[in-house]
């Protein structure tokens, strides 16, 4: 064999155990352990410590509260939502003392009236809802029952009140045309009130002798729109609208 | 000189060449069918999550959570989730807004009139089965776990920010202090210890929920029955296993 082939061959060699002695060198262990990464990376990222305890961890030791947070509004609510992370708080042995937020502006992160919020969840308009008072003079926190439970329709449906009260509809009553079941005032959601399912109480002031002494705008119930009912197309609450 | 080739011969050659045409074939149809059918990480958890669109109510909570328990910078910009408004105006105009990612809540809308839905929607990384982040890695820092949540090796990350680019839902930052592109884990580490992810632990009103996709009996395999689910840009085929309910057809 030519002596240039030999020495070649030689260099390739020693380039070719370099090479390998480089990469074990470069990458790691574990690094193909479950696929192309660092397996031991699992192991660093599950090594992380908690800063939240859960929401089982506090009431091992405040069992009052647990009690009263269970049988409220609020018992799906965590307790750290409000107080803060509490894994320290446990570690330590209750030694360090969590927040607990008692300006407004923390309750109206959640309660503040915003469109975007979902239909039911209990918001109230901060101009208008006892300004300048704090939310636990009122309300408890951890049992956010109302003081006590509204007695008029404008409680609650304040928009609808004052749209009503400057409209032809001002002095109708809202049980004209609603039937409420007394204990919507308690658990609004679980009793809703009726809404007008015929066009009878509608058709009685405005397609009868009636509503006609009176000067009433009148229809001729029999052929204006029978087929549907008359507030899928004028509002009641503000008839004079478009 | 030039061989004659007769027509028999042809034909004989033909087909004995159609066998090795078919094989190829038959083999990437074996392993898209394997691919797609069967559990994956048999036998173990396989984390998925569900978010109900209807029940968010915006107040930010999950955001703050996350940054306190994940140590991710309390700069706006940098998020691990985050929360998004959605407006839709009676002209069809959609604006999309999320001041701070929604940590201190959202400011009332100005305007009273011409507003035809408005809504929330919680966004955080989709734990992509197909993940582009992980597919552009040029060092295998960034991977999908054996529980099908896709992490990243915080000592192996060169910043080079392909990922970033890459994900197509924006979920990737660039962590200003550890210069690595950090990323949502579903709280891996509460995972491992039996906790749920952070997020889900102080939603206020269950507008999350996390689960394992394997097991019957989970919170989310319920979550995926009885909703009608939407996945964010299915189209592009990263099998995200984030599952929206209630999703406006707006959302991106």
């Amino acid at each position: 064999m030519p002596e240039q082939i030999k020495r070649l061959g030689l260099v390739i060699v020693i380039a070719i155990i370099a090479m390998v002695g480089l990469r074990s060198l470069f990458i790691p262990e574990t690094f193909y352990e479950y696929g192309h990464y660092r397996g031991e990376s699992l192991e660093d990222e599950a090594a992380y410590p908690a800063r939240y305890a859960g929401h089982e961890a506090c009431g091992d030791c405040h069992e009052a509260h647990r009690e009263v947070i269970n049988s409220s509004y609020h018992r799906n609510l965590n307790c750290e939502v409000c107080h803060g992370p509490g894994q320290e708080h446990i570690e330590l042995g209750g030694d360090n003392k969590m927040p607990a937020p008692r300006e407004r502006g923390y309750c109206l992160l959640c309660h503040s009236y915003l469109v975007s919020r979902p239909t039911g969840f209990p918001q109230v308009d901060p101009q208008l809802h006892n300004p300048g008072k704090l939310c636990f003079e009122c309300h408890d926190a951890h049992d956010p029952r109302p003081p006590h439970s509204p007695t008029e329709c404008r409680g609650c449906h304040r928009a609808i009140d004052s749209m009503k009260a400057v409209s032809l509809h001002a002095k109708l009553s809202c049980e004209t045309c609603h039937r409420v079941d007394p204990k919507h005032k308690v658990d609004p959601r679980g009793n809703l009130p009726s809404k007008l399912m015929t066009q009878e109480v509608c058709v009685r002031c405005h397609a009868g002798p009636e509503g006609k002494a009176k000067g009433l705008p009148q229809i001729k119930s029999d052929t204006h729109g029978e087929m549907y009912l008359c507030w899928e197309c004028h509002l009641p609450h503000y008839p004079q609208g478009e | 000189m030039v061989k004659k080739l007769d027509r028999r011969k042809f034909i004989e050659r033909l087909l004995r060449m159609m066998p090795s045409c078919v094989l190829p074939l038959g083999l990437g149809l074996s392993t898209a069918c394997r691919a797609s059918a069967g559990k994956k990480n048999e036998g173990g958890s396989y984390y998925g999550m569900g978010v109900d669109v209807k029940k968010c109510i915006g107040c930010g909570r999950c955001v703050d959570a996350c940054k306190n328990e994940n140590n991710v910078s309390r700069q706006p910009f940098f998020f691990r989730t985050w929360i998004e408004r959605y407006v839709i105006r009676r002209d069809g105009k959609v604006s999309v807004e999320s001041p701070n990612g929604g940590i201190d809540g959202f400011p009332p809308l100005k305007e009273r009139q011409g507003i035809m839905r408005s809504f929330f929607v919680p966004k955080l990384c989709n734990q992509c089965d197909k993940a582009p982040c992980v597919q552009v890695c040029p060092v295998g820092a960034t991977y999908l776990s054996p529980e099908g949540i896709v992490l990243m090796d915080k000592d192996y990350c060169i910043g080079c920010r392909y990922c970033i680019q890459a994900c197509p839902y924006g979920a990737r930052y660039m962590h200003p202090k550890l210069r690595v592109a950090d990323k949502c884990t579903f709280c891996y580490h509460r995972l491992k210890k039996g906790l749920r992810p952070v997020c889900v632990e102080v939603c206020p009103s269950q507008a999350r929920v996390i689960g394992n996709i394997n097991k019957v009996s989970s919170p989310l395999t319920r979550f995926r029955r009885i909703n009608e689910i939407h996945l964010l840009k299915a189209g592009l085929n990263t099998e995200p296993k984030v599952y929206y309910a209630h999703l406006d057809g707006v959302v991106t």
